[in-house]
């Protein structure tokens, strides 16, 4: 069989089978969301739809797609109907250079990984800048005074935390001496936990600095001024209804999916194991190609559990607040961070 | 059985921008089938909490918003500038023939950086809550 062909054929199965895992972790993590902020709240959360409430995701899916779909006779159509295809398809996008596991091929081809670029991290900062274009855009082509407030403010909220973002991973790139994010994983599972970059590479003030400015970045608690229902009804998706509204939180789950993915790669070892080295290699080739994975998705759920404890515990930052903290001390921070880490290594040699 | 191409890997990638903006799509257009519509000329006006909307909304805004905008490209670009030097930093070394020479030189270009990011920290234009800094 000619080695391009199956090349294309195994890389469509690849992107299928990522984009329905991506989609079903979505509407589940919607789930564990509701659950776990119901028992924050000391209330069970959703219990009725089969067992637990386990098929609620569904319901509502079906729920969203039944709706009457309006679009208000004052917008702008062609921008209003691509906004929200600009958020989703931005964060679909972006988990595609994302590595699930130590590389394994199978005729040339990685498994755990769709795209294995060079510049992966440059991709991903790329992707989810465009991600903007659709807050900004369905905001203004709304027509609606609530829409534009709510996607003005997102917009400049999202832009001021991605400079503290982007410099924040310098510190990464600086010890792996690479965009490549298998490259960035690797010199991180030598010695376990010791040899990850929070802890053996001292990017623990990097960390931070990326959890925050992500959490800002995705528009959540504390940082979700853009839909802050008190003071602007709805945001910039009030005037979206049935599955086009659905389309923004889907969207904005899968880009929590992806920050959890990000922070485990870049901080937290990948797929490593935090005490890998010190235990004998078990088990056959099968389990030694998804024990990896297992710890890859532990890792990103701790990141999905600690955004969902972080909605159910703190109160939402004011504007003023929100913009200097994002300019005054985040940016000087990650600036500083910077420096740091590159004396020590050039001391270091 | 050869080994594929380098560039072969933006072939799954581009398969992934298909099929993401293929499935927002079909998501789009298959939110507009199914639903009924049952539409009525105060269902289609813009939504405010049933105040009639007067005028247009794409009124003026406050001036910070562009001002944080053009920073944003400002800094950004200094941002990207940071990545090249941070991918080569490791070999520097073996090139120049000095330990501190891409240390140095990121500090001058990080002391050009806080120096504007200064002037506008001076100028007010991060102060967002105080009315006489009205830029």
């Amino acid at each position: 069989m000619n080695t391009l062909l199956l090349f294309v054929l195994l890389s469509l199965l690849k992107v299928a089978i990522v984009t329905v895992i991506l989609l079903t972790s979505v509407a589940y993590t919607v789930l564990l969301e509701r659950k776990v902020v119901g028992r924050i709240q000391n209330r069970w959360g959703p219990s009725r739809v089969g067992p637990f409430g386990l098929f609620q995701p569904l319901a509502d899916g079906i729920k969203l797609f039944l709706k009457e779909d309006i679009i208000p006779s004052g917008v702008y159509r062609p921008l209003y109907l691509l906004a929200p295809m600009i958020a989703l398809g931005c964060a679909l996008i972006s988990i595609s250079v994302i590595p699930f596991g130590a590389a394994l091929r199978v005729h040339g081809v990685d498994l755990f990984q769709i795209a294995d670029l060079n510049i992966g991290l440059l991709v991903l900062l790329a992707v989810t800048s465009v991600g903007v274009y659709g807050i900004a855009l369905s905001g203004w082509a709304s027509n609606n005074k609530y829409s534009l407030m709510g996607s003005v403010r997102a917009t400049a909220q999202m832009i001021s935390y991605e400079l503290a973002l982007g410099l924040s991973l310098v510190g990464v790139v600086l010890r792996a001496g690479s965009l490549r994010l298998r490259d960035i994983v690797n010199i991180q599972s030598t010695h376990g936990m010791r040899s990850w970059n929070i802890f053996g590479g001292f990017q623990f003030v990097a960390f931070f600095i990326y959890l925050i400015a992500a959490y800002a970045e995705t528009n959540r608690t504390p940082f979700d001024l853009p839909e802050a229902e008190t003071e602007l009804t709805g945001g910039y998706h009030t005037e979206y209804s049935s599955m086009k509204f659905a389309m923004f939180f889907m969207a904005e789950y899968a880009n929590m999916i992806t920050v959890g993915c990000v922070a485990t790669l870049l901080f937290l070892g990948g797929w490593s194991s935090p005490f890998g080295h010190l235990l004998p290699v078990i088990g056959g080739p099968i389990v030694q190609a998804l024990l990896p994975v297992a710890w890859f998705v532990a890792k990103v759920f701790f990141f999905l559990f600690l955004y969902i404890w972080v909605r159910g515990t703190l109160p939402r930052f004011r504007y003023d607040q929100l913009m200097g903290f994002g300019w005054k001390v985040l940016m000087p921070l990650a600036l500083a961070n910077i420096i740091v880490t590159s004396l020590v290594l050039a001391i270091r040699g | 059985m050869n080994k594929p191409a380098y560039m072969w890997n933006y072939i799954p990638l581009l398969m992934q921008i298909l099929a993401a903006v293929g499935l927002a799509g079909f998501i789009i257009a298959a939110s507009w089938f199914i639903g009924r519509h049952r539409n009525s000329k105060v269902k289609l006006a813009a939504y405010e909490c049933g105040m009639v909307a007067q005028g247009d909304a794409r009124g003026r805004f406050s001036v910070r918003f562009y001002m944080v905008a053009m920073l944003f490209i400002l800094f950004d670009v200094e941002a990207v500038f940071m990545l090249p030097w941070a991918v080569i930093y490791r070999k520097l070394p073996a090139t120049t023939g000095s330990r501190f020479f891409g240390f140095w030189e990121m500090l001058v270009y990080v002391g050009f950086v806080l120096v504007g990011f200064f002037y506008i920290w001076k100028k007010g234009i991060l102060e967002w809550s105080k009315d006489k800094a009205d830029l």
